[in-house]
């Protein structure tokens, strides 16, 4: 049993309030949430230091602008943070910070993850035209009652890791009725409980509805079979692969918008990479054509042998494809395959070490003796 | 004979086992197979899955990984890493169906002339039998 503090106010409300307390307690120096343009359009990630800039925070909004993940690892790149900040974020952008944290890409001292059961993000282009906050209120009826959304992204509706195992605090939000009028967090580990300590509300012992996620982890798992299946006959070899990405343009968005792919100068993007007119003239010899940009493939598979077992299916590559590639479902198909080989489940276990780092000499012993 | 499918085996040899065993091989008259195109790295752990991946996607019928049988890499642990990329690319391919059959990891050491005569010579014959990458004649790659 977890301690569940309730305070009476709309989800979004309370957990703002939340926030603020925080910081006019002095108990973080800082809060990272998604909050609004000051006047105009548009939302986005912050870092905010006063209270009154809480005003147009919005943390539960439903949009991913960008995998907050890699946000937090660029800022405790150079070291752990001085002073505690709060972090209110999605459970895929946690496994993300600590799939980066692996690979030294960061640090999670001195900070304080707020996450929720996760009913999933409208695609970013929904953003654009600012009708996502008349849909806000529909969405908020449509998680308390348990619902699936259907309008938000395919990374999302074929998301199983929904539940924040990793979170300090977790905001229940699928199949928690009343979120117009009560807000629940709850106390995952001491250093909730600490936070949440002096903040008014009413405290109680209780645990996640996991009945009810049970159920919406049922549902979403035939859904995820369902778009890998779909996938894998789509994408059935080489003539597959080249249906899927002959569109590409070769922008590399996914790879910048994708939190495990972190490298600054990315091989992809590197001198040695490039086409020189020696190798077309091979292809052209060989083929008698050549396309270009070329190696386009060869990003996606090479990206592929790079981060696939860290995947954490958040979507993003899939969000900001100009071209709308489905590369994240085919992402995270593979990356479901290979992290079932090394039996690895990216962003869960922050002491597990990423299994291409290290190797058992007992393991594969078959393998290149015949 | 004449139009027989000769494959083209790309071949990433370490330089303390496999390379030296191909040696030895070579120096012993042993048979080899004329498919197989050796590029020698300093070690099997050398091998960035991505030099498979490109050998695969510009055309290559199939790509070997040799090194030192375990736990006798000049470098103490290469090959085992090796091995773990080996299980990688095998399961990426095979999640694509892009054929994992084409790639093949072998342990051969620097005194096993005889083996590596054998493991190279087995691998092309399945290669041939398995015909050409079908990669090769594709140009959206």
């Amino acid at each position: 049993m977890a301690q569940v503090l309730k305070i009476n106010k709309s989800v979004d409300q309370g957990l703002t309030a939340f926030l603020e307390f925080l910081l006019k307690e002095k108990k973080v120096s800082g809060v990272v949430t998604l909050k609004k343009n000051r006047g105009g359009p548009g939302i986005s990630y912050a870092l905010i230091t006063r209270p009154e800039e809480l005003d147009g925070a919005r943390p539960l909004f439903p949009l991913m602008p960008a995998n907050s993940g890699k946000i937090l690892s660029r800022l405790t790149l150079r070291g752990p943070l001085k002073d505690p900040i709060a972090v209110v974020l999605k459970p895929c952008e946690l496994r993300a910070l600590i799939e980066l944290v692996k690979r030294q890409q960061g640090s999670l001292e001195n900070m304080i993850f707020i996450s929720q059961t996760c009913p999933g993000v409208y695609p970013l282009e929904m953003s654009v035209d600012g009708d996502l906050d008349a849909l806000a209120s529909r969405y908020q009826d449509q998680v308390q009652s348990g619902q699936h959304i259907p309008e938000i992204r395919p990374a999302c509706r074929s998301c199983v890791h929904f539940t924040p195992q990793n979170a300090d605090i977790i905001v229940s939000l699928i199949a928690e009725a009343g979120l117009d009028r009560s807000c629940s967090l709850v106390l995952n580990s001491k250093k909730g409980e600490a936070l949440a300590d002096g903040m008014a509300g009413e405290k109680r012992e209780q645990d996640l509805n996991s009945q009810e996620l049970a159920h919406f982890s049922d549902h979403r798992k035939t859904a995820r079979l369902k778009l890998f299946d779909e996938m894998g006959e789509k994408t059935k070899g080489i003539k597959g692969l080249i249906g899927l990405f002959g569109k590409c343009i070769g922008c590399h968005a996914c790879g910048n918008a994708c939190p495990i792919c972190y490298c600054n100068l990315c091989f992809f993007e590197s001198q040695p990479n490039e086409s020189r007119p020696n190798s077309f003239r091979a292809d052209l010899e060989k083929k008698g054509a050549a396309r270009i940009p070329a190696g386009t493939l060869f990003y996606h598979v090479g990206r592929l042998a790079h981060m696939s077992v860290s995947c954490v299916g958040c979507g993003m590559c899939m969000d900001v494809c100009p071209v709308d590639i489905p590369v994240g479902t085919l992402f995270s198909r593979v990356g479901e395959s290979v992290q079932k080989t090394f039996e690895y489940i990216p962003g869960s276990k922050i002491d597990e070490p990423l299994p291409v780092a290290v190797f058992k000499e007992e393991e594969f012993a078959q393998l290149g003796e015949g | 004979m004449k139009d027989a499918f000769v494959p083209n085996i790309v071949g990433f040899l370490c330089n303390w086992c496999a390379y030296t065993g191909a040696d030895l091989a070579g120096v012993a008259r042993l048979r080899i197979p004329p498919s197989l195109r050796v590029i020698r790295v300093m070690c099997s752990g050398r091998i960035d899955p991505l030099f498979v991946i490109k050998a695969l996607l510009k055309g290559a019928d199939g790509v070997m990984m040799m090194g030192c049988h375990p736990g006798d890499c000049h470098y103490q642990k290469g090959n085992f890493s090796a091995r773990r990329r080996f299980v990688l690319l095998q399961t990426i391919l095979d999640s694509l169906a892009l054929e994992p059959e084409r790639i093949g990891l072998s342990w051969v050491s620097a005194s096993e002339g005889q083996r590596y005569s054998k493991v190279t010579t087995e691998f092309s014959e399945k290669i041939q039998e398995r015909g050409p990458n079908p990669i090769r004649d594709e140009i959206f790659v």
